[in-house]
């Protein structure tokens, strides 16, 4: 049995006096596909947002393929993370937002290319080349010379996502990314990240409202309220079967909102 | 007639002073307003320290007193500047204060979603500064920059005080020798106000030129 990639050790995190999460724990194993599902506040965006070091634990562990996040190994002592470390931690994982957050001053080819020839120090001719393959994954690229403020809100999501995959990263995470698309839009981006599951063994983190999708595409989903695990299991336990309370009355009150399980 | 071209050559010859004391200040106070400004919002408390006292000094000092000390009190300190170096001098810093809370506005002004996008691809701080947060932010300086550089424009009328041949010290000098006074002021008035309208022009271009693509539609 392989080590976990993501293990995550009974972490909290406060936000003033609202404790956002207490005490989580979970494991996530390589190539897996997560779906994190709950009520807005219970925490599931928190802990993509941490895992990319966007905010900060108060307590706990986290490791991530064998090494501390946000700890560094110095002589068997656990120091807090400097930024080298943070960044080296950091490429192992890629996270795309809900608001897309493209960079609007830089054309789609440059918003893909940045980082890499930033961060790796990969060679312009290199950099576009990797990013017009990965266009095409998302099917954009015939718009590689395009400024964002042109394209549709699927596109610009398609767009971060090769933006994010162009760093190649182990783990990627997905933190509601079609929340903020238009409905006849949501479907493109779904699509992208079917192929993505499919032709690659990334491990992959979504935040979601879109329980159809989490269910066809999660391995494991696990339900959060009140920044704790309440419920995990396979797609098919966890929507037709939930053993909690809590999972039954949020998956109903999805279902009258009009969601398709 | 010929007389009046004299003098009016004269007024140009200030002219020339004005525009290079203008185009030099300018310089001088866009790279102050770039290092305090950034300083400004630095991690490092004896950084942001550093760039807090020289603007509030510089904003809270009359730009007078800080060109009389330019050019009168710092040769005690053993530093002689000619009247030009001290006027830039004075200016530039002056300018540069204001210019550099323009700097921190904007670069505060970027949303925190720019910021996020900088640490998900992993990029430095300052490469993320760079590339992403400053282009964006300099956009947001430029129309403040433009009222900046006027203010400049008009602030060198107070080296004439240290008898530089600026524009205004010119004009002065018509008037003296010719008994004249409307003839040197109105142009003195006309020559400022189209060396205003050229800087409003130049910057609102560049604003257009940097807004391309934009559209106008800033996430």
């Amino acid at each position: 049995m392989p080590a976990p990639i993501i293990k995550v050790d009974a972490i909290s995190k406060s936000f003033g006096t609202f404790k956002v999460l207490d005490g989580l724990s979970m494991q996530v194993m390589p190539g897996e596909k997560l779906a994190l599902i709950g009520p807005s506040g219970s925490g599931k965006t928190t802990i993509l947002r941490i895992l990319m070091t966007l905010e900060k634990i108060d307590g706990g562990h986290i490791q991530i393929d064998g090494e501390q996040l946000y700890h560094m190994e110095r002589n068997g002592r656990l120091l807090p993370a400097d930024e080298r470390h943070l960044a080296k931690m950091r490429q192992k994982i890629g996270m795309v937002f809900q608001l897309f957050n493209l960079f609007p001053h830089k054309c789609v080819m440059d918003n893909v290319t940045l980082a890499p020839m930033l961060t790796k120090g990969v060679a312009r001719p290199a950099a576009e080349k990797r990013a017009m393959e990965l266009l095409d994954m998302v099917g954009l690229a015939d718009k590689a010379k395009a400024m964002p403020a042109q394209l549709s809100g699927g596109q610009k999501q398609r767009v971060a996502i090769a933006r994010a995959l162009a760093l190649s990263p182990k783990i990627m995470l997905f933190d509601e990314v079609t929340s903020a698309l238009d409905p006849e839009l949501v479907e493109e981006v779904l699509n992208v990240m079917r192929k993505l599951a499919a032709e690659t063994d990334m491990t992959m983190l979504l935040v979601t409202h879109e329980m159809g999708f989490a269910h066809d595409f999660a391995d494991r989903v696990l339900f959060f309220d009140r920044g704790r695990i309440v419920e995990e299991g396979k797609p098919d336990e966890i929507f037709r079967h939930p053993k909690q309370e809590r999972t039954q009355g949020f998956l109903k009150k999805i279902i009258a909102a009009g969601h398709r399980v | 007639m010929t007389q009046w071209s004299g003098y009016l050559g004269l007024i140009l010859q200030g002219a020339l002073v004005t525009i290079e004391l203008t185009l030099m200040g300018s310089v001088l106070a866009l790279i102050m307003a770039f290092l305090a400004g950034i300083g400004r919002v630095s991690r490092f408390f004896v950084i942001r320290a550093l760039a807090t006292t020289y603007i509030e000094f510089f904003r809270g000092t009359s730009i007078f007193v800080q060109l009389f000390w330019a050019y009168f009190v710092l040769p005690f300190a053993g530093l002689s500047l000619t009247p030009l170096q001290a006027g830039v001098l004075a200016l530039g810093l002056n300018v540069g204060a204001y210019a550099a809370e323009v700097v921190r506005g904007a670069i505060l002004s970027i949303g925190r979603e720019q910021y996020e996008a900088c640490t998900a691809l992993n990029l430095g701080r300052w490469q993320g500064m760079r590339h992403v947060i400053l282009p964006q932010a300099l956009l947001v300086m430029l129309p403040t920059f433009g009222n900046n550089a006027i203010e400049l424009l008009k602030a060198t009328s107070v080296v004439s005080l240290i008898s530089l041949a600026d524009l205004t010290f010119q004009a002065q000098v018509v008037r003296s020798q010719t008994g004249s006074t409307l003839m040197p002021f109105v142009s003195v008035l006309v020559i400022y106000f189209g060396l205003a309208l050229i800087i409003s022009w130049g910057i609102r271009s560049l604003e257009r030129r940097m807004a391309r693509g934009l559209d106008g539609v800033r996430v």
